[in-house]
């Protein structure tokens, strides 16, 4: 009879147990689900998609980073059953095996393991691994090992502290911080291999929808490739840190079509246009420091520890991406180059108004 | 200790007790007292460590914020990364093996006391040696000169040309001092596990904490050394003329990343080795069943490190190695999976048909489990070295790794706090606390680092100080900051937790969670010499022999 009661009372005291452990979970439930909605609605709310791709490695352009995120998609959907069925054994024994109020003093029936389990889940995660590792070092191969075709454009890029340097060594090219590569198209390849090198520290090119990324190391020449198939501009940026301002080393890959790359390469190869209306900035910057630095092709700037200057004009912005090019702009970055980029490498040159004015208007007959 | 001191009546010493406390503190080789100097050093620089992280995070909560300039941001995430590895998880971690190991197999102290101390000290003075490159680096201007290098300080950024001044001599004696303190205390717990065993206590009989902190040890030292062959060498290209990683005069930068992570990712399993351990000790005592597959998980403890000696190289994926070597190091490092997988599923196994019971330290434990297995995938993830070409640098990996070291080793770390704390003091932590701090430590450690996953993976590097707008990483990073502050709120509840329960707590009693190993059997806290008599065991569970003599373990072993 007092057992009966006893059983009741704790009956009683688990159901009031279970409730307030409900009451508190719907709260908690509530709660993630709220922080979840107003995550969902601000994200979707943010403004996004500037004109030029995003940096979405799913979003793949070219064969690279198309194989890559296939290969991706197959480990998710692999490590994601692993998940499902693990989490599942998981949450079944903290549910089902939880203590109750009447076991107490009772311990449960001890087992010290068993053979046959452990050669199970030890058999099966070995096989696992090994489909994963075959799908993989295909792919590794696939990529890495691709033959160079005839028709593959060469360039060099050379990280620098904070910009980058494209050389086209069979086009005499060179600029800074915006490659241009021309489209690929599947019938008639036309891919991009790269050699990259670096002239200072570690840098890492990184176009997440054209490529993997690949290191910029001293001393340590490496090589990548991409295929773009569609047109347009790729952003990325430096992924290694390599110095105080590697947040702002952007990077963008402007893919042409093969008129419009033909059109840049003839561009890109006359000397730097000469502007009688300019040459009161012409004779500043080449009596100042500036052109240690940079090179102006055609004139007697050769310097190389800054961006090729010779085209300035075509690009669309300055500071490695850091800001927009236009007149304002340009005019601050050679005032103040720390009001953009603290902690640049180009250094305020104190110039006077007057001087810089002329330098400025010298840039913007750079086309 | 204090009890037996003489006193001498009118005399300064009575005058002056806590000079004679902290003196006794100071000069202390007693592996209890040492044990818990560690874990209260590993505190301390937590504490900085956290502040450091809150400062990275409120920078990166919007795009263009200037909350701190990108010199003071790099030193930030440098100084976190450093503190956290080297004089956080480390000493923590040695304070759990000073304090438990000669108390689980039977012994008086460690085997080498004196040595014990030196090598606290060193590591301590490490991290001074760290911080006072604050004062020293290159004088008192601006914001401090704290090296800037990334943890890694990867050459040839920690080259003179690249790095003048002081600021990474420290870091660099700063790592090597404390280095020579880890390889101590790694041949003192080796030596203290082979020759001090209580008798009875046969290899195969000791606790899996002391199993899975012998092969940590091994682990140290043959990690440990590499990275401080590099510091000198470093320190030789700093001082002495030399070109190891002078690439300026043709050294080679790819060899410090070798050096680096060779130590590096046996790094990684040097801290969570000891965690497995509390695991192995932890969910069999709230289950209510002895370890599923003992012998197994030594095995895999033994395997795991074997194997991780051979995958250091995933963390270079996108240096351009060859199609050969990318495919060595993805195997290894799948391969690493397996004897870590038979590990989460033996603690699944113990759970199943036993009695569990919620109690906080367990709490941890299932947050551990459930954290560390999403780890484990991501992990496998990125071994697809392709789709690391991707995701390296990424905050991605960020993610990842915190999710490895806040969700897999603190959490284990936190059930080892709530588990051995009323052994060490006598007293039991807060349970409402304890709830309090699991909670909204759970909630913060989601919010911040299951949402970090998704910027890497929509291309924002790690390591910037500021980021452009409109790429879909403003909100999730807002998000980010968020958690970090719940998670700061949850420390200091842990925090107010160990204060209050210190003077306030329950009474402990010498076995406040019905456990079965050697440490539950003497007074909380232990007297100095642990044990009165030397205990004899003859099973893996002598707690369990003595409480059921009508059903000895040692009956099936």
């Amino acid at each position: 009879m007092t057992g009966r009661t006893s059983e009741a009372e704790n009956g009683r005291r688990e159901m009031s147990m279970l409730r307030m452990r409900s009451s508190t979970l719907r709260f908690l439930a509530q709660t993630i689900l709220l922080l979840f909605w107003s995550a969902i609605t601000l994200w979707a709310n943010e403004p996004k998609g500037l004109p030029p791709h995003g940096t979405n490695i799913f979003a793949p352009a070219s064969t690279p980073a198309r194989s890559i995120a296939d290969l991706s998609v197959f480990v998710l959907v692999i490590t994601g059953i692993i998940f499902v069925v693990v989490f599942a054994l998981l949450v079944y024994s903290v549910v089902k095996f939880r203590g109750r109020a009447m076991d107490a003093g009772r311990e449960p029936a001890q087992v010290y393991g068993s053979t046959q389990i452990e050669l199970a889940w030890t058999i099966i995660p070995i096989l696992i691994v090994v489909v994963l590792f075959l799908a993989t070092a295909r792919v590794i191969h696939a990529i890495q090992d691709a033959p160079e075709p005839a028709g593959a454009a060469q360039v060099t890029a050379i990280g620098h502290q904070y910009w980058w340097e494209f050389r086209y060594p069979n086009l005499g090219i060179v600029t800074a911080n915006e490659l241009h590569i021309p489209v690929s198209d599947p019938s008639h390849p036309t891919p991009t291999f790269l050699q990259l090198l670096s002239a200072d520290t570690d840098h890492s090119f990184w176009v997440p929808e054209l490529a993997g990324k690949t290191d910029l190391i001293p001393n340590h020449p490496n090589r990548m490739w991409m295929d773009p198939r569609r047109t347009g501009v790729f952003l990325g940026q430096c992924a290694q840190y390599c110095g105080t301002q590697h947040a702002k080393m952007l990077l963008r890959v402007s893919v042409d079509g093969p008129e419009e790359f033909a059109a840049w390469v003839r561009a890109q190869q006359r000397p730097a246009i000469e502007d009688t209306g300019a040459i009161a900035g012409r004779r500043v910057f080449e009596s100042n420091a500036c052109m240690n630095c940079h090179a102006v092709a055609g004139t007697a700037a050769n310097g190389r520890f800054g961006p090729d200057l010779t085209h300035l004009m075509s690009r669309a912005t300055i500071a490695a991406g850091a800001t927009k090019n236009t007149h304002d702009n340009l005019r601050l970055w050679i005032q103040n180059p720390s009001a953009i980029k603290p902690s640049s490498l180009m250094p305020a040159m104190q110039l006077s108004d007057a001087d810089l004015d002329a330098v400025v208007s010298y840039m913007e007959t750079l086309r | 200790m204090s009890s037996n001191a003489i006193t001498i009546p009118g005399t300064q010493i009575q005058a002056r007790p806590w000079v004679d406390e902290l003196h006794q503190w100071l000069t202390t080789v007693d592996h209890k007292r040492l044990g818990i100097l560690y874990i209260l050093s590993a505190l301390l620089f937590l504490a900085i460590g956290g502040v450091e992280a809150l400062i990275i995070r409120i920078q990166l909560m919007r795009p263009h914020n200037d909350f701190v300039s990108p010199e003071v941001f790099n030193r930030m995430f440098t100084m976190h990364g450093t503190t956290m590895i080297f004089f956080v998880a480390m000493p923590v971690l040695f304070g759990f093996a000073n304090y438990l190991v000669p108390l689980m197999i039977g012994a008086r102290d460690m085997a080498f006391p004196r040595l014990n101390a030196f090598s606290f000290w060193l590591s301590f003075l490490g991290g001074l040696l760290l911080y006072f490159s604050c004062l020293g680096g290159s004088g008192l201007y601006g914001a401090g000169s704290a090296p800037d290098v990334g943890w890694w300080s990867y050459a040839p950024l920690g080259a003179r040309a690249f790095s003048p001044g002081h600021s990474s001599d420290y870091w660099t004696l700063a790592l090597l001092v404390s280095g020579f303190g880890s390889i101590g205390t790694a041949i003192n717990i080796i030596a203290t596990i082979l020759c001090l065993r209580c008798p009875g206590m046969k290899i195969s009989r000791m606790p899996l904490l002391v199993w899975m902190n012998l092969v940590m040890a091994g682990m140290v030292l043959i990690a440990i050394t590499p990275l401080s062959a590099a510091q000198i060498m470093l320190l030789i290209d700093r001082y002495l003329g030399g070109h190891f990683f002078d690439t300026q005069a043709g050294g080679s930068a790819v060899l410090w990343m070798h050096f680096f992570w060779i130590f590096g990712h046996p790094e990684v399993y040097v801290l969570i080795i000891p965690c497995f351990a509390f695991m192995s000790e932890i969910i069999p005592v709230f289950s209510r069943k002895p370890i599923f597959g003992y012998p197994v998980m030594v095995a895999a403890t033994v395997c795991i490190a074997f194997v991780s000696m051979s995958v250091w190289a995933h963390h270079m994926f996108t240096i351009g190695m060859n199609s050969y070597a990318n495919s060595f190091f993805t195997l290894t490092t799948m391969a690493v999976g397996v004897p870590t997988g038979i590990k989460i599923f033996n603690w699944i196994g113990t759970m199943w048909g036993g009695r569990i019971q919620f109690k906080t330290p367990m709490l941890f434990s299932i947050g551990f489990l459930f954290q560390f297995l999403i780890a484990g995938l991501t992990g496998i993830m990125m071994a697809a070295s392709p789709f690391d070409w991707q995701l390296s640098l990424s905050y991605f990996v960020v993610a990842h790794f915190h999710y490895v070291i806040v969700g897999g080793i603190l959490f284990a770390l936190f059930a080892a706090f709530y588990y051995w704390y009323p052994k060490m003091t006598g007293r039991m932590l807060s349970e409402r606390l304890g709830k309090w701090h699991f909670w909204l430590f759970l909630i913060g450690f989601h919010l911040t680092f299951d949402v970090m996953h998704i910027p890497g993976v929509l291309g924002m590097p790690r390591r910037i100080y500021t980021y452009e707008p409109g790429r879909g990483w403003d909100t999730l990073n807002f998000i980010i900051t968020i958690g970090a502050f719940i998670q700061a709120v949850a420390i200091l509840v842990f925090l107010a937790n160990l204060a209050i329960s210190y003077f306030k707590g329950a009474r402990a009693g010498n076995d406040p969670w019905d456990a079965w190993t050697l440490e539950w059997s003497i007074s909380s806290p232990p007297p100095a010499y642990n044990f009165a008599t030397v205990p004899t065991v003859g099973s893996r569970r002598p707690l369990w022999d003595l409480k059921h003599p009508e059903d000895p373990d040692s009956r099936y072993e």
